[in-house]
């Protein structure tokens, strides 16, 4: 996973509550067995509108998404992170996510930022007042920013040196394994296997 | 203080906790399907990591296969892809798979508890959010993304941080022809999309008790529609008698039942949250809206959304409303329904396909109507077809397919066309689910069923 330290970049405003996840990237682009070329399914049902935001010439170069509340409801699918990453985002900030959306992104790299929906809304209004306005999401600090403003956001210690050290979570559980040893020798026999099969 | 029924069966899993860091929890069972698993496979190769419990994994194929020619080689050349894919990583890394035209193919939540493989005090994941359809027998059940069925392929554990609990009480009895879909239908609709995030819901009292294991597979299978990380419901009676015969039923069973027996929530523990519902008062339910909190019973009228006082629900409902084509103050049972849908990991039980054939026996669909049924597993139609439902269902005009996901999520050709209109059992009535443009109604087995036959959004009762 690539590291994620801070991140400079211009805003788009989604001003919609309930982006699903079919919203992001509709079922049919699920298909495909490769972690990439999901861009051109994401938001699919809207990019056919031109006033859809993402087709307005100004936001073309935007890489930090802002969302309406309840941002990534519904399907578990990875691939909506996916196409957000593959469209080139860097951030998402929303006052609320999705649970599943919310892990998965945040394991992917993509950095979901949660702030009150008055920032939110505050956020909406300057990009909307100037498309290029620079936004500065950093981690370290833990703060967006933007023309003398500055807005603190929460993340724990443990993700947040994660996505820092662009650190494989697989790796880091791998040197437990000796907990996991310990843990299987004790598991009860009654326990369901799938092998060998029973009919 | 005592301890709930989530809060035990977390402890019992937790394979190591430290300050600061997510609980590393262990995961009994993982289920694979073709859709959110072969790019973790591929991440498996390319750090030349081994599937650590082939035995505690098993997959079937659902979300993208046909429900018609099903032994035919699939038409579309990046489905079949996506199935041969899930078919040699099965082989390849040793894992259980039941293909197409197997016995126990089948949406993956309908396969695992007519397995006997759900059990009660159970970690479940799969790389699908229904996945807490398998919390009705008293699991912690749950939905994650394709990172992390790498992550408990590798590992068999994921890093997890606990949530929160909370009690949704139903109490009382349901009237004839109120269903668990109409409940669940109703809690959603009580505290939103996102009234459940952060939590694991524990549905309680003599509503859900009273719930065969298929209604409260129905319960706990909508609860991420409710933003829930999962849902659970005590084992009881019921639970031991539904899991009892199963082909993997404990050998051990005294031992077994046990352990089961200690899953419930201690009188004195002490929830986050509680939410009531009276079950006396529930009548059908259905949606009106693009997101499954904008529900209604049956009996009333399209909102105005003027009337709407928060800002941003009154714009959610103006949106729901022009994609819905749908005119405020209608009501609800004059919607006029192009497509039926009987099917899907909530509703495609044999419960479900029974409660809607009793309803449809004798009867005629209605004209320029189309009926779907799709089992949700190879076995369930093997079963319906046993108790003559097929011919019920083909006689009454309706389409009788084999099993799959089919027309809850479109991925395969069991689509709506633009601006067609369907009552569905499925759970999602998301903008262009089930098909690009396609407008979707959740309704309960009853309800889709009732609406076939008269054309508009009704229940039995309208008969």
């Amino acid at each position: 996973m690539e590291k994620f330290v801070k991140h400079v970049g211009s805003g788009v405003p989604l001003r919609r509550s309930n982006v699903d996840t079919d919203q992001i990237i509709p079922a049919v682009y699920l298909k495909r067995v490769t972690r990439s070329g999901f861009e051109d399914g994401l938001f699919s049902a809207w990019r056919n509108d031109p006033e859809f935001v993402l087709n307005q010439e100004a936001y073309k170069k935007g890489t930090i998404l802002v969302a309406g509340p309840e941002f990534g409801t519904g399907s578990s699918r990875e691939h909506a992170v996916w196409a957000l990453q593959n469209y080139g985002f860097k951030v998402v900030i929303s006052s609320r996510f999705a649970d599943i959306f919310r892990g998965n992104s945040l394991k992917s790299g993509l950095l979901t930022v949660v702030l009150p929906q008055e920032s939110v809304e505050a956020l909406w209004v300057a990009i909307e007042a100037d498309a290029n306005l620079e936004i500065t999401v950093d981690l370290d600090s833990r703060t967006v920013s933007y023309s003398g403003v500055t807005v603190a956001f929460e993340l724990d210690d443990y993700t947040r040196w994660r996505l820092m050290e662009g650190l494989d979570d697989i790796g880091l559980t791998l040197k437990q394994t000796d907990f996991i040893d310990a843990f299987e020798a004790k598991r009860p026999a009654y326990k369901p296997k799938t092998l060998p099969i029973r009919i | 203080m005592g301890k709930t029924l989530a809060q035990k069966i977390w402890e019992d899993h937790v394979v190591r906790s430290a300050e600061g860091e997510p609980d590393l929890l262990y995961i009994d069972l993982q289920l694979i399907h073709e859709v959110t698993s072969a790019q973790a496979f591929d991440g498996l190769r390319l750090a030349g990591r081994k599937v650590r419990r082939p035995d505690l994994t098993i997959a079937t194929e659902d979300h993208n296969t046909p429900t018609i020619d099903i032994l035919k080689p699939i038409a579309d050349p990046v489905s079949k892809l996506q199935i041969d894919t899930l078919r040699n990583n099965a082989k390849e890394f040793g894992i259980r798979i039941h293909s197409l035209g197997d016995a126990d193919q089948g949406v993956v939540h309908v396969v695992g508890p007519q397995l006997g493989i759900t059990q009660p005090g159970m970690t479940i994941v799969c790389g699908d959010s229904h996945t807490s359809t398998h919390g009705a027998f008293g699991a912690i059940a749950f939905g994650i993304g394709t990172s992390e069925v790498e992550h408990v392929l590798a590992t068999q554990t994921l890093p997890s941080n606990r949530p929160k609990t909370m009690a949704i009480n139903v109490e009382g009895t349901l009237k004839t022809g109120v269903t668990a879909k109409d409940i669940i239908l109703a809690i959603i609709a009580k505290i939103g999309t996102g009234g459940g995030q952060g939590y694991i819901i524990e549905y309680r009292g003599s509503a859900i008790r009273a719930l065969s294991m298929e209604g409260r597979m129905t319960i706990c299978n909508m609860s991420i529609e409710a933003g829930a990380r999962a849902g659970l419901i005590a084992p009881d009676q019921t639970t031991f008698d539904y899991i009892k015969g199963k082909p993997h039923a404990p050998e051990d069973w005294d031992a077994a039942l046990a352990y089961w027996q200690s899953l419930y929530t201690d009188s004195d523990a002490k929830f986050d949250l509680e939410i009531d519902l009276n079950a006396d008062e529930l009548e059908p339910f259905v949606t009106w809206g693009t997101n499954p909190g904008q529900g209604l019973p049956l009996n009333g009228a399209v909102p105005n959304p003027a009337d709407i006082a928060d800002s941003e629900e009154r714009g959610a409902a103006e949106r729901a409303l022009q994609y819905m084509g749908l005119e405020a103050g209608t009501p609800l049972k004059k919607i006029v329904i192009d497509t039926v849908f009987l099917g899907s990991c909530t509703n495609g039980r044999i419960e479900d396909l029974r409660a809607a054939a009793d309803v449809l026996k004798g009867k005629k669909i209605a004209p320029k109507l189309r009926m779907l049924v799709v089992p949700g597993s190879e076995r369930v139609r093997q079963q319906a077809m046993k108790e003559g439902l097929d011919q019920v269902f083909l006689d009454f005009g309706a389409e009788w397919r084999n099993a799959g996901c089919s027309m809850c999520l479109g991925m395969n050709p069991d689509q709506l066309a633009v601006g067609e209109r369907s009552a569905s059992t499925s759970n999602r009535n998301f903008e262009g689910r089930q098909g690009k443009g396609g407008r979707t109604h959740l309704v309960s087995p009853l309800v889709a069923a009732a609406t076939a036959i008269r054309g508009t959004l009704s229940s039995p009762a309208d008969l």
